[in-house]
């Protein structure tokens, strides 16, 4: 726990001192918001709802793997191997994983709003889509933040990454998708049970996968 | 090669030999548009079962390569992957030709489809992830982790998302399963061997896949020293 709790205070203060993630990223949701913008609201401005819905998911997708690509490259071998020997394989992905949901969970809400500010808000049900982004947050960050660890140890870090997580990613898109469509159409917590249930569920199972595959990506 | 490895050889070849006569001679129901469309019972839904068996198999011996580190692991698991993929290929194309003649389409919209062309979609991505290491051990060691990782992603999505939706395949969404309408006793004397002699026909594939690659690693290692 205290271990967690250091490499969750080392990575913050990292990011705190390059302003690289956060700020990049930020940036790069911007710009991609914006395109989608003078793409699609300044020339016809009648955007259908599920348009709307899976555009969004898709900026965030692609922002997610390009945020979280880095947990593992950001910092040089010879410091990785350090902290091998300091801490524990299983609290560093536990605050590898904690950390990009945090960073996910901020660069999701924040996409949220300036994308309703640009694009329009058809969404019926704020509240339930604010709780799909942040789910959408949490199972991006423990889905990929193995297949970052996966893909920082071949020289093709970035093709790779997107290679190995789209599949893997796209059962959780399709039911943040769904659960963002019952959201938009507003038809109350009761429909998305099913898919609030299944998300958690897949997350949980991820996480626990990540926790116990670890150790054995440590070793090389 | 003594007797023992090779009685189920056999059997494979007459159990794949009566699924195919059986299957194309025996008498099958009249279904309302399924009609004699139902005989691809006999081979598109045992390649599928082929193919998870031989996936399972593929996640068994990573996880031993992980736990034991031996190379024979995964060579194993690489072959019953590769296997489980052609026989994906196999079902996937089988399955078009049948929704060909039921639905009206080959590749209607339909929850299981999307999830066998991302199954495929992991295992290709699989392959490229082994194709881009040098280092052996590294090789085997990361390809092991993201199987597993892959194949545990792709549970929920054959087995769980189409029961959230509207399937066209039977025991999805409210449509009953083949075992309770379609099926009489007589087909399923045709079917239950056919899953058996499509599975067995994967493993021996699989196993000369393996033979050849364990000859190559010796040929390797001869020239090297």
């Amino acid at each position: 726990m205290k271990e967690i709790k250091a490499l969750l205070q080392k990575d913050l203060t990292l990011e705190w001192r390059q302003r690289y993630a956060l700020n990049g990223m930020l940036l790069y949701l911007v710009s991609t918001i914006f395109v989608a913008y003078m793409s699609f609201k300044l020339k016809i401005d009648s955007l259908e709802p599920i348009t709307w819905n899976t555009l969004f998911w898709i900026i965030l997708l692609f922002a997610a793997v390009n945020s979280i690509t880095k947990s593992f490259t950001q910092e040089r071998a010879g410091r990785l191997l350090y902290y091998y020997t300091l801490a524990s394989p299983q609290s560093i992905i536990l605050s590898k994983i904690i950390y990009n949901t945090g960073l996910m969970l901020v660069l999701g809400w924040l996409g949220y709003g300036l994308y309703a500010l640009f694009m329009g808000h058809p969404v019926q049900d704020p509240l339930l889509y604010f709780t799909a982004v942040g789910l959408g947050g949490i199972g991006f960050s423990a889905t990929l933040t193995l297949v970052a660890g996966i893909a920082s140890k071949a020289d093709n870090t970035a093709t790779l990454m997107a290679v190995l997580s789209f599949p893997i990613i796209l059962p959780m898109l399709t039911l943040l998708i769904r659960l963002s469509k019952v959201a938009l159409d507003g038809l109350g917590w009761a429909a998305a049970q099913d898919e609030i249930i299944t998300i958690l569920g897949i997350d949980l199972l991820v996480i626990a996968l990540s926790y116990l595959l670890f150790p054995y990506l440590w070793k090389s | 090669m003594n007797m023992r490895s090779f009685w189920w050889k056999i059997v494979t070849m007459v159990l794949l030999m009566y699924t195919v006569v059986a299957g194309l001679y025996g008498e099958v129901p009249r279904q309302p548009i399924l009609n004699e469309t139902i005989r691809n019972v006999y081979f598109h839904v045992p390649l599928w079962f082929g193919m998870m068996i031989l996936m399972i198999a593929s996640l068994v011996y990573s996880i031993q390569y992980l736990r034991k580190g031996d190379e024979k692991s995964d060579i194993y698991a690489l072959a019953f992957a590769q296997v489980a993929m052609i026989f994906g290929i196999l079902g996937f194309i089988t399955g078009a030709i049948w929704g060909n003649f039921t639905w009206g389409d080959p590749l209607p919209k339909d929850p299981k489809i999307i999830a066998v062309e991302v199954g495929l979609l992991i295992y290709s991505a699989y392959f490229v992830l082994r194709s881009s290491f040098e280092d052996e051990q590294k090789k085997a060691r990361l390809s092991a982790i993201y199987n597993i990782f892959a194949f545990a992603s792709f549970m929920p999505l054959v087995w769980i998302l189409p029961r959230l939706t509207d399937s066209l395949h039977p025991g999805n969404g409210g449509n009953p399963a083949f075992g309770k309408y379609d099926m009489d006793n007589a087909m399923r004397m045709v079917f239950y061997p056919a899953i058996l002699a499509w599975t067995l026909l994967g493993v021996w594939i699989t196993s000369l896949k393996i033979r050849i690659a364990e000859i190559e690693q010796q040929l390797i290692e001869k020239n090297d020293f």
